[in-house]
């Protein structure tokens, strides 16, 4: 039962990782158009002035 | 001395205070951020085409399409305006519409919605580790190790609780502060109940701890609560879209003579006004010079353009079509005859409000029933053990038990899955039960001009003209702005015919065009200019020489979508009524070909109304159809509305749900979605209804142990959600 000890405080870190993961998503703005995105992916456009 | 001189300064010579200030305005041209909003666009294609058609105009330093939002936001140059964008989006084969992003900039809904979700992050983490741990537990952890992990489930849960549920505390204490129950009110009670004897249990070695039913009915309900609150944002981002697509401006004429654009809000009375052909009178006022022709259709319903010169009393709304007009302002902004439409529109709309909703109606019965269930369990059992520890668990197992979760999530899952298929299809709800109530309609009330009909309109009849005179009709209607002319010329030249060179052609405003052919004078306009009687239906005369004026009638174009919407609906078996304030001769004619039976023509805006107030005094449940202002009313009062995208602000206002593009055909669509929603609502219902009544028993007999709990509330909550997806 030693192994909790580790085990636990592993799972709550890997999913405060997570729980951060997605704040830091919503802040870039990652899920304003997943529309949008999931369709840009299919153009064959150069883009000329990518962000910097 | 020096100072009283400064003083003065300004009351000597007024416009030295205004110039620096707009020279100051001129110097510091800013970057624009313009907003269009593009209900056509769907796919990969189209965004490229968009973007790359937006990057070219000069002056465009990046243009992005939102394709979930179905908008563009375009960084620009001070010398860009929208009206440009539009025109450039248009030509690409899309079609376009401005929109104000001063008043789109809804931060604060976006801020909230932002905050939800996070709460909503913060309960998922905090559930799925707690559910972790409990595994250990339903698997027959003991002693020590029990003892543990409930601690540590405390420990992640109290925290996350108090975070996470304060949306339900401050509805449930405002609730209750009123001395009224709301939904709120049992979820924090079960909530805290759950939490509060799971603590005591844990303290006390207890077996049974509620931590992860617990925070689970905080992170479903959260669920429901952000999809209502999408719903919701999206409905109040919609109306002001709707106020945002028409940005009024108005070109004033300064003391100088020469026209400055300034926003309507802006002007004064007494202010001249310069309207140009094919532009709409921004302001209530007298035309002082110029004579014209205006466009009363969206005031009146009227199709035929009606004569304006000076002394004639314009108001605000209506399009100014052959010759420029100067316009002295009698009243502008909050004062036109369209702003006290508006506001008489906004008081019959509170009238409306105490429609009761599905989910209303179940709140009402769930909360005393809920209430009363727990309290009789907990009553019951005190009675029977002496023993408030398991009275309190029984009371806080019913509570959970009767999960409202899946009950949170019946209405808002079902009209997120709803509304998200209508976006799509081009239709936007503007409010949260227009859908129940769309359900609910028998009867549907449409207006004919511009709502039915493009308000466009087109010739008939032209192979009754002789070939040399369809020829000098094309010559002059080339000339002219006014939409009959323009309607002429290009359905002359699909004909294939060459304009007649003429001379000596001149527009005169109000009138027509006329020109010389061969030494003859031509003219093409108004019956009255020819001596000719005005017939029953639109038309414009061509009179050649001395020969008798001859008629050249016109039809409205049908919009696109129309005959299918009015298909659908009556295939649906619903009463389709048309109700117009155009003339006799063309309702009928244009219901006989659209395949209404129903008219009622001549129509003014209160007796539009009247009828639809009159239809439900008998019972029945009107939707209404229509976009001018003569509607307004009609669309208030009725139980639910939709108009176009093209329709007056305060038609769009109005009205529940709004077309996005040109196509009527979503109405039909729509129905029937509001139909199915509403069954799935009740479906949902139903369905929890059935967990409560299975689970019940059991939570009052003592057997809900943490597990049940977590799998009645879990299953129910993801039937009730799977249920709503169906409706895509």
């Amino acid at each position: 039962m030693e192994i909790l000890l580790i085990l636990i405080p592993v799972s709550l870190f890997l999913g405060a990782v997570g729980l951060v993961g997605f704040f830091w998503l919503l802040k870039r703005g990652q899920f304003d158009d997943p529309e949008g995105d999931a369709n840009r992916i299919l153009n064959g456009d150069y883009d000329d002035k990518p962000k910097r | 001395m020096a100072s009283t001189f400064e003083h003065s300064s300004p009351a000597v010579c007024p416009a030295c205070s205004v110039t620096p200030a707009a020279e100051a305005l001129a110097e510091a041209p800013k970057d624009a951020r313009l907003m269009l909003s593009l209900p056509g666009i769907h796919c990969a294609g189209c965004i490229s085409t968009v973007e790359k058609a937006l990057a070219q105009v000069p002056g465009v330093h990046e243009a992005r399409v939102n394709l979930t939002l179905k908008r563009a936001l375009v960084d620009a140059g001070p010398e860009v305006t929208a009206e440009d964008l539009v025109k450039v989006v248009e030509s690409a084969g899309y079609e376009a519409h401005e929109l104000d992003p001063g008043v789109l900039a809804s931060t604060a809904a976006d801020r909230s919605a932002k905050d939800l979700l996070m709460r909503l992050a913060v309960a998922g983490f905090a559930m799925m580790n707690v559910m972790l741990l409990s595994i250990a537990v339903w698997s027959g952890a003991e002693g020590v190790t029990r003892d543990m992990m409930h601690w540590i489930s405390a420990a992640i849960v109290l925290p996350a609780i108090v975070f996470t549920g304060k949306p339900f505390y401050v509805n449930a204490w405002s609730a209750l502060r009123h001395g009224r129950l709301n939904m709120d009110v049992p979820i924090t009670l079960a909530i805290w109940l759950a939490v509060g004897t799971s603590l005591y249990e844990t303290i006390h070695s207890g077996a049974h701890a509620y931590f992860d039913a617990a925070i689970a009915l905080t992170f479903f309900l959260l669920a429901g609560r952000y999809l209502d609150y999408r719903t919701r944002a999206s409905a109040r981002s919609a109306a002001q879209e709707l106020a945002a697509m028409e940005v009024p401006r108005a070109l004033r004429l300064a003391e100088t003579g020469t026209p400055e654009t300034v926003g309507v809000g802006d002007l004064a009375v007494g202010d001249r006004v310069l309207v140009r052909p094919g532009g709409r009178v921004p302001v209530d006022g007298t035309v002082l010079e110029g004579t014209s022709e205006i466009d009363r259709a969206l005031m009146t319903g009227e199709s035929l353009p009606a004569f304006a010169g000076p002394g004639t009393a314009v108001s605000a709304g209506e399009v100014n079509l052959t010759g420029p007009l100067t316009v002295e302002v009698t009243a502008a902004g909050e004062d036109t005859a369209l702003h006290r439409i508006a506001d008489l529109v906004a008081i019959a709309e509170s009238g409306r409000n105490n429609y009761t909703s599905l989910a209303d109606q179940a709140a009402k019965l769930y909360a005393p029933g809920v209430h009363i269930l727990s309290a009789l369990a907990a009553i019951g059992w005190y009675l029977y053990t002496f023993d408030l520890r398991i009275s309190l668990n029984i009371a806080a197992a019913v509570l959970i038990i009767t999960c409202p979760c899946a009950l949170g999530l019946a209405v808002p899952a079902v009209t997120t899955a709803a509304s998200g298929r209508l976006f799509r299809k081009g239709m936007l709800i503007k409010d949260g039960t227009a859908m129940e109530r769309l359900a609910e309609a028998d009867t549907v009330v449409f207006d004919k001009t511009g709502t039915l009909t493009m308000g466009a309109p087109h010739p008939v009849g032209l192979d009754d003209l002789p070939v040399d005179a369809q020829g000098v009709a094309l010559s002059l209607a080339t000339v002219s702005g006014h939409p009959l002319a323009e309607a002429l010329a290009g359905a002359l030249r699909d004909m294939g015919r060459q304009p007649t060179p003429l001379t000596d052609l001149r527009e005169v405003p109000g009138y027509g065009v006329e020109g010389k052919w061969n030494g003859r004078p031509v003219r093409l306009g108004r019956a009255s200019w020819m001596g000719a009687e005005a017939p029953a239906l639109t038309a414009t005369f061509l009179q050649i020489g001395d020969e008798p004026p001859q008629a050249i009638p016109f039809t409205d174009s049908m919009r696109p979508g129309a005959a299918a919407a009015v298909a659908g609906l009556k295939a649906n078996g619903l009463r389709v009524i048309l109700v117009s304030g155009d003339t006799r001769g063309a309702v009928e004619r244009f219901a006989a070909e659209i395949g209404i039976d129903e008219v009622m023509a001549e129509a003014l805006p209160d007796q539009k109304a009247a009828r639809v107030a009159e239809l439900a005094e008998q019972g029945a449940r009107v939707l209404m159809v229509g976009d001018g202002l003569n509607d307004t009313a009609a669309l208030s009062a009725a139980h639910v509305s939709i108009s176009p995208a093209s329709a007056l602000d305060a038609a769009r206002v109005a009205s529940d749900m709004v077309l996005l593009g040109k196509d009527l055909a979503p109405i039909a669509d729509a129905f029937e979605t509001s139909v199915k929603a509403r069954a799935r609502i009740r479906e949902n219902f139903t369905i929890a209804t059935v967990y409560n009544i299975i689970a019940v028993p059991f939570a009052i007999a003592g057997l809900a142990t943490p597990l049940v709990a977590a799998l009645a509330m879990s299953s129910s909550s993801i039937t009730v959600s799977l249920n709503a997806l169906r409706l895509r």
